[in-house]
């Protein structure tokens, strides 16, 4: 039986067998200069017996483990996932509603058990709005007229999401949902995606290179004026039987980039969905988070 | 006579007993080693129960208690691991490989119970 052994060894990284095949050290080629090879072979052979050595003496065995994360949600009383549409805003040149439901259901259809229902998005930013006394909404759900003329305010903002959100907690509007689609489990929420804007200072690596052409790298201050995005989206996780949320969950991330860096909105906006993609995902199946530890003799 | 007999089993017990104790120790060592095999095949119950059966040979056995740990971890048992963990830091506050399991894993626990868990 034999046991893989990891030692460190002066930063080095040494895998060595031990137990019962102990004496499998690699023979080298006979083939070649006989003399120089033996030569070779004998402080070779004292570094490995030497670090063989050492092992024997290292109690400690590095193994890959996963951890299994329990789903937030028991979603065994559902047979299909609708994700239904969000509320959205903060940059015209990206369509979030559309792009995370697009997003959504790419991914429950790939990772997730629910079937999921192919239906028109919602265009949740009229409806909310119809519902807090502003005009019908339009008659086609892809029809996006402006929220100016819906009565509230259009969303820039985190605080400009506050009335419409309560969207969410209007018990018999998802209730009717859900018997249009059998009673699925709704996935709604709000998405805020914006161009946010920075300057400071931040902390840079230089090459510098000494009299002897030397490189070296050195941290540096730098003042520098950055540009980015920022996503603050809200799953809302609804049970499409009763209308009452189960589960709502609220995140935020941004990313900066150097003003000269030419990088399309859309771009950005996938870039930051996929860091939420698994703590989303994670809402409705068990998830597994892969790491090392150490064992110990 | 009496006096003597007593003498004679207390003599026993006080010669007896460190002896006792080593072959505890070893056989706890020899279970954490066996631990260690099957864990390195993926066998974790079977690890959990070796483990286990260390830890109740000699409750001292710091070593023991991590790999405990690192079995529960990985076997979704997040309450038992860190109680084994807790134990194992307890026992040898100085083994930096057993506080850097432990910080992994409360990364990971953390996270867990942020999320709503």
């Amino acid at each position: 039986m034999t046991a893989r052994k990891k030692t460190v060894f002066s930063g080095m990284s040494f895998d060595v067998h031990c137990g019962r095949s102990v004496g499998t050290t690699a023979r080298p080629s006979m083939s070649g200069d006989v003399h120089s090879g033996l030569s070779l072979i004998r402080p070779l052979s004292i570094v490995v017996a030497l670090v063989g050595a050492l092992a024997a003496c290292t109690n400690y065995y590095e193994i890959p483990i996963e951890t299994p994360i329990q789903p937030k949600l028991d979603i065994a009383g559902f047979q299909r996932v609708l994700v239904a549409g969000f509320v959205a805003g903060g940059d015209d040149e990206v369509d979030a509603n559309l792009e995370t439901v697009r997003l959504l259901r790419s991914q429950l259809r790939q990772k997730g058990s629910l079937r999921v229902v192919e239906a028109e998005p919602l265009v949740l930013n009229e409806i909310a709005a119809q519902q807090n006394g502003g005009p019908a909404p339009p008659a086609s759900p892809s029809d996006t007229a402006s929220t100016q003329e819906t009565g509230l305010p259009p969303i820039k903002e985190e605080k400009d999401l506050e009335p419409y959100e309560r969207i969410f907690s209007k018990v018999d509007y998802w209730k009717k949902i859900g018997e249009e689609h059998q009673n699925p489990l709704i996935v709604t929420g709000s998405v805020l995606f914006r161009p946010h804007t920075t300057s400071g200072f931040v902390q840079r690596e230089q090459e510098i290179y000494d009299q002897f052409g030397r490189r070296r790298v050195v941290p540096q201050r730098v003042y520098m004026e950055r540009q980015g995005y920022i996503l603050r989206p809200t799953f809302v996780f609804i049970d499409g039987k009763t209308g009452e949320t189960l589960h709502s969950e609220t995140f935020r991330e941004e990313i900066l980039y150097n003003q000269n860096t030419q990088t399309p909105a859309l771009s950005s906006f996938f870039e930051l969905m996929d860091r939420l993609l698994p703590t989303f995902l994670n809402a409705m199946s068990a998830q597994k988070i892969r790491g090392t530890r150490v064992l110990l003799k | 006579m009496f006096v003597r007999i007593i003498s004679a089993v207390v003599l026993c017990l006080v010669l007896g007993a460190p002896s006792a104790f080593a072959d505890q120790r070893d056989e706890a060592r020899e279970q954490v080693e066996f631990g260690i095999q099957v864990a390195q095949r993926g066998l974790w119950r079977e690890a959990i129960y070796r483990w286990e059966r260390a830890t109740q040979l000699d409750p001292t056995y710091a070593a023991a208690y991590n790999n405990l740990a690192i079995a529960y971890e990985h076997e979704g048992q997040l309450d038992k691991a860190r109680a084994a963990y807790e134990k194992a830091v307890s026992l040898d506050p100085n083994s930096e490989m057993i506080r850097q399991n432990f910080d992994l894993f409360k990364e990971i626990n953390d996270r867990a119970k942020k999320d709503g868990l």
